[in-house]
């Protein structure tokens, strides 16, 4: 790659070193062209910023003559919506990485594997971030949402709920062969958590079988966890076994992910 | 090191079906060799095996001297799928700083990178084009993009895949002239084609019909007595139907013998 273009002999091209598992400037390079393809699509950005604060503000008022119940489901959302939305944008993001050919261009490419996956994750979840700011913000302050714990430990839990939908939206996508496909993942991977996680009905009050298969989703820790920094004021053991699953789910799945690109396809 | 590629009894199985059947052959280095054949005959797995992204690869493939695939050939081979694949919402010349960055990557190449992506987008004449976003580009510009991702860090080997479909004949002409350029740099290509005209540009050629390599030579000597290297393709062709059938018939006769025997 330094070798001129008037050099003649290709024997004196330095063959560069294999490239390592992870590169920082790669997966930093892969975070910025993520960012950059975002940046000329701006009515995306507007549509993930504020669909969620535009859904909390409808809650409010949805339940305006009872603040107790938007206080327990306001907080269960806040968990929620980084989930969904990163789980959307991350699955349609790849697959059309997948069908574009980009993705089999960088493969052939000396790029980690883990630097995409990481560089995806991080341009995700900086969005995120700011995302969950705004309905963290939107909810406390203007909204009135009667928080006990501190509002860093939601936008935590937020965050983790994030990296859990991007690690979530990178599997899927595997399985899809068309974004018509990707966006059916949604109520089939999602919406069964949603029913579980303890936001329509206490989660020890379910049919045991339920109760049971809400255990292993890891969307009730992330509604757990909300839940324990909305009535405590301290950092609960329950609190941090909370973060640990979700933040191990999103691991393992990013693994899984992960294994799901390959370099040699049929 | 003469040959850039070398096959030997390669195979290739897709769904189930053999796609490449036992092919051999040699590509020498430095200078342009045509791949070409109808399409449906094999020619993107084949280039696929070689770049190292082809599953279910049997036999010899030896591409720069060592196995196809290999990681450390991932910078020293350029290669241009058949539909462009680049990002559409980034411009010409995101693209090129981003795959520029993953060929070169840290902040201290940052120099050289500039300098590569400015001469591909030269090289490839995209300079007036290089702020526009690759989406809105027409076909053929969207395809010289794509070419120019495989250009940078120029690397020994270029594999392209029917790099001239859908091109006016003078942008063809100037592509061809480009290649010709890049293989006096010491550069290896393989370009791929359906269009038999084009095989008039290759130092050699490789005819390929139905997973199979019917002619490995260049161009003059496969016009022979032809005239065209279509005519010597389609003689080819009927020689190996002719061979095909007689084959069948032999093995159905064969059968019949066996029958009575059971």
């Amino acid at each position: 790659m330094t070798t001129p273009a008037t050099d003649t002999a290709p024997a004196q091209a330095p063959t560069p070193p294999r490239a390592p598992a992870l590169s920082a400037p790669r997966t930093f390079a892969t975070t910025a062209r993520v960012l950059r393809q975002l940046r000329h699509d701006p009515r995306s950005i507007a549509l993930m910023l504020f669909v969620p604060c535009v859904m909390l503000l409808l809650l409010r008022y949805v339940f305006d003559g009872n603040p107790r119940v938007f206080d327990t489901i306001g907080a269960s959302l806040l968990g929620i919506f980084p989930l969904i939305t990163m789980f959307l944008v991350t699955s349609i993001a790849t697959l059309r990485e997948r069908t574009s050919g980009t993705l089999e261009r960088l493969l052939a490419l000396p790029l980690g594997k883990a630097d995409l996956i990481l560089g995806y994750a991080l341009a995700f979840g900086l969005l995120a971030v700011v995302q969950s700011a705004l309905a963290t913000g939107l909810a406390l302050w203007v909204l009135g949402l009667d928080v006990t714990g501190s509002p860093w430990l939601l936008l935590l839990v937020a965050l983790l709920d994030a990296l859990l939908g991007t690690a979530l939206g990178l599997f899927v996508s595997a399985f899809a062969a068309t974004e018509f496909q990707a966006v059916q993942f949604m109520p089939a991977v999602i919406f069964p958590q949603i029913l579980l996680c303890g936001l329509f009905a206490q989660r020890d009050t379910m049919h045991p079988v339920l109760e049971g298969i809400s255990d292993v989703l890891p969307m009730s820790y992330a509604v757990d966890g909300m839940n324990e920094v909305l009535r405590n004021t301290d950092v609960t053991a329950d609190f941090i076994r909370d973060i640990l699953v979700v933040a191990a789910c999103a691991l393992l799945v990013l693994a899984l992910g992960a294994a799901t690109l390959r370099r040699r396809t049929p | 090191m003469h040959t850039a590629i070398h096959a030997t009894g390669l195979s290739v199985v897709r769904g189930g079906r053999p796609v490449l059947r036992d092919l051999g052959f040699d590509v020498p280095r430095g200078q342009v060799t045509g791949l070409l054949g109808p399409s449906g005959c094999g020619k993107t797995t084949l280039m696929r095996a070689i770049v190292g992204t082809q599953a279910k690869v049997t036999g010899t493939l030896q591409v720069l001297g060592r196995p196809a695939g290999a990681p450390e050939l991932r910078s020293r081979i350029g290669y241009v799928t058949q539909d462009p694949s680049v990002y559409d919402d980034l411009t010409v010349r995101q693209n090129l700083d981003y795959f520029a960055a993953i060929l070169d990557p840290g902040r201290a190449a940052a120099a050289r990178r500039h300098a590569d992506v400015t001469r591909v987008i030269d090289d490839v004449d995209l300079a007036s084009h290089a702020d526009a976003l690759a989406g809105t580009l027409s076909g053929g510009q969207r395809s010289r993009a794509s070419l120019a991702v495989a250009l940078l860090g120029s690397p020994e080997l270029l594999v392209l895949d029917e790099p001239t479909v859908g091109l006016d004949p003078v942008l063809r002409r100037d592509l061809w002239n480009l290649f010709h350029t890049i293989a006096t740099r010491g550069t290896t290509l393989l370009v791929s084609s359906h269009v038999m005209d084009e095989a008039e540009r290759c130092h050699r050629l490789l005819l390929m019909r139905e997973g199979a390599i019917l002619a490995d030579d260049t161009p003059d000597a496969l016009r022979g007595t032809s005239g065209s290297v279509e005519s010597a393709f389609l003689h080819l062709v009927d020689e190996a139907n002719a061979r095909a059938h007689a084959d069948r018939a032999t093995t159905t006769t064969d059968d019949d013998r066996q029958e009575p025997a059971r």
